[in-house]
């Protein structure tokens, strides 16, 4: 009985002081932020490896959501006679949920993977440490142009996602079923605000990408310097950042759409 | 040349350890001014964790460093690394960023810290590398060296912003003779054209022994003799005796502690 | 590591993508046009009911939106909504005697205010009130006087 309170307390413990920590080396990199304004490339070069590549999957998993999401809702609403609803059902999805959301994980499928096994093999060569002897604060060189990329580029790709996708729902609802374009493209408009639904799609997917970036590029700092320990922590990467993504979606939702 | 009253780098009554594991327990060495000091010991004995405490990147239980009069525990962030771009490191795998060449890897430094042209960093850079031979190299990537030449660009990068001290972890580790020699000469004709100071942890006695002007034994967390190479090779300790001329047992056994040989095949299976 | 120019290029064409989807988002998805201040005169119209009426929802005459609701409020006094309304300056010569009623656009649209002009030469101007007034159908009402003729006629045949 007491091992077991005594496991459930290291545990805990530990949990809290790797957030801790979590929240120290954030707090560092981003003191690296105004450094960055002087050297702009920096932030341009990791744009481009989290952005740039991974603009394909982003794009085509946005036409295929969004021709589901038209095929599906097509088959639901055509019940009630309300087929002509189908592109405001399309576009409220894919901006306030799906867009962020999917593109949230397959960011941290593809860039945030990729961002730790980076700084995680840059720690287990060395990389790391040598930069540190040369007076070069790798949270501030390595980390922190990575950790404000990741920022950029995420709500740029999520709006792509959420566009692509309505796009999707509008070639399969008006080009293949039939459904009426000025019908499609006016209840949409009449219904998606800006406000609401635009903006805060956006806040959604800005906040997506701190969290995902931020798991990312921690858990290869922090890594065990070992070929075993860099595939673990980039395992954790895509399993935390996407529970973290889910998470924080629900609290997000119910803070904006709650009332 | 002449000596120097304060050491360079002064260790006092240092302490340090891993878990429940010490690794120094009381540790003083004195490092002086232009002289290549080595630093031996058996696998394990936290070599390079001295080199990292001396660079401040691990924080001593007890004890002080000081370089260059400078208490490097009780710096600030920013101070600590304006005293580390006086300092080079040499690490043992070489350290060299993957995914830039072996000219950008020397230049780094120089366009981290400094603000010249990059036709300077260009007459800087080749310099550095002709220095350790390897100007030719300039466009390789440093998946494409070998292990000794990735130890000489990273040798040219450590001196690039001409440091006033270079630390050398396990240079000569898992190298052929020929790139062995080359280090061996390199590093000595650097640390005595350029002034340098020198620190060499290594566990090869043979080439550590030809090149340092004066050498520490560590083990066991302790110092166990210091001086001269010739002063350790007169040594009359057993354990140094054994350390330098490489006997298999000695005070440190081959045999790791356990039961007795005989009583141990007799008690037949395990329980 | 790939050439500065073409990473700079990439990153310009990845923003601009992102940014035309934003746009896109914005202007083609969403209704920022109803955001556009509707330079206007506002006249008021009180209805019973105004079912799920909502700020923002277009004011349409024979089909063509002509202004927006600018706001909702409740008369303590009569029960009665009140909403108010912005419509197009150019739209000025609507009869006095207009009547304004509550559709749904569909049988499960979005609601919105038509417009039927009357035939008065006067014209509604800023702060006019429009008296003629059908509120919104609710659903459930309808339904509700639907099965109660039904029971109605069925009680009737059974007396026969």
């Amino acid at each position: 009985m007491m091992d077991k309170l005594q496991q459930l307390g290291a545990a805990t413990l530990g949990v809290i002081e790797r957030l801790g920590r979590g929240h120290i080396f954030i707090y560092y990199a981003i003191k690296g932020f105004p450094a960055l304004a002087l050297r702009p490339n920096l932030v341009l070069a990791q744009v481009f490896s989290t952005g740039v590549l991974s603009l394909i999957i982003i794009l085509v998993s946005g036409l295929f959501v969004g021709m589901v999401l038209g095929l599906q809702g097509y088959n639901t609403l055509v019940d009630f006679g309300a087929e002509e609803s189908l592109g405001v059902m399309v576009a409220l999805s894919l901006v306030r949920e799906l867009g962020p959301v999917v593109t949230a994980l397959l960011f941290a499928g593809r860039a945030g993977s990729a961002l730790t096994a980076e700084i995680g093999l840059m720690k287990s060569t060395e990389q790391l440490s040598g930069m540190e002897m040369m007076a070069v604060d790798p949270l501030q060189r390595v980390v922190a142009p990575r950790f404000l990329a990741g920022a950029i580029a995420m709500p740029l790709l999520a709006a792509m996602f959420s566009a692509v996708g309505v796009m999707g729902g509008y070639f399969v609802g008006v080009g293949l079923l039939g459904v009426d374009e000025g019908a499609f493209w006016s209840q949409m408009q009449a219904s998606v605000e800006i406000d609401e639904d635009i903006i805060n799609g956006i806040i959604k997917s800005f906040a997506f990408g701190i969290v995902v970036t931020w798991i990312a590029v921690f858990e290869g700092y922090d890594c065990v310097p070992t070929s075993e320990g860099v595939s673990r922590a980039t395992t954790r990467t895509v399993v935390h950042s996407s529970l973290a993504v889910l998470g924080l979606d629900f609290v997000l939702t119910a803070l904006m759409f709650g009332e | 040349m002449a000596e120097n009253d304060e050491p360079l780098v002064k260790i006092r009554n240092l302490h340090f350890s891993r878990g429940d594991r010490k690794i120094f327990d009381g540790v003083d060495i004195d490092i002086q001014k232009g002289r290549i000091t080595a630093i031996m010991g058996p696998s394990g004995t936290g070599k390079t964790t001295l080199l990292k405490l001396i660079g401040g990147q691990l924080r001593p239980d007890q004890g002080t460093i000081h370089v260059d009069g400078k208490h490097v525990h009780k710096l600030s962030h920013s101070q600590l690394y304006e005293l580390r771009k006086r300092m080079g490191m040499l690490f043992q795998s070489g350290a060299l960023l993957t995914d830039i060449n072996v000219y950008d890897n020397v230049a780094f430094p120089i366009r981290e810290h400094t603000k010249l042209s990059e036709s300077i960093i260009r007459h800087l850079v080749l310099m550095k590398l002709h220095a350790v031979g390897l100007r030719g190299a300039r466009d390789l990537m440093p998946s494409e060296l070998s292990g000794g030449m990735a130890r000489r660009v990273a040798l040219a990068r450590a001196i690039a912003l001409d440091p006033m001290m270079i630390m050398f972890d396990e240079p000569f580790t898992g190298q052929d003779p020929i790139s062995m020699g080359v280090l061996v000469t390199l590093i000595r004709s650097l640390n005595d054209a350029l002034d340098l100071t020198s620190i060499l942890v290594s566990h090869d006695v043979q080439e550590t022994a030809s090149i340092a002007d004066y050498i520490y034994v560590i083990s066991e967390g302790k110092v166990v003799e210091h001086g001269s190479s010739e002063t350790l090779q007169r040594s009359s300790s057993p354990w140094v005796k054994q350390f330098m001329e490489g006997l298999p047992d000695g005070p440190v056994p081959f045999h790791y502690p356990s039961l007795d040989y005989a009583d141990d095949l007799l008690t037949g299976s395990r329980p | 590591m790939m050439h500065t120019r073409t990473v700079q290029v990439w990153v310009g064409l990845f923003v601009a993508l992102g940014i035309v989807a934003l746009f896109m988002l914005s202007m083609k998805v969403s209704n920022i046009n109803a955001f556009r201040a509707v330079e206007g005169y506002a006249v008021t119209a009180k209805f019973e009911n105004i079912g799920g009426l909502k700020v923002r929802s277009p004011v349409k005459m024979a089909g063509v939106v002509v202004g927006r609701v600018d706001d909702i409020s409740f008369d303590s006094d009569t029960y009665e909504a009140v909403v108010h309304m912005k419509i197009e300056e150019q739209f000025n010569h609507m009869p006095v005697d207009t009547t304004a009623s509550i559709f749904t656009a569909g049988l499960l649209g979005e609601q919105y205010i038509g417009l039927e002009a009357g035939g008065e030469e006067d014209y509604l101007k800023e702060g006019s009130k429009i008296r003629l007034t059908q509120s919104a159908m609710v659903l459930e009402n309808l339904i509700g006087t639907f099965l109660f003729d039904k029971a109605d006629k069925a009680d009737k045949g059974a007396g026969k």
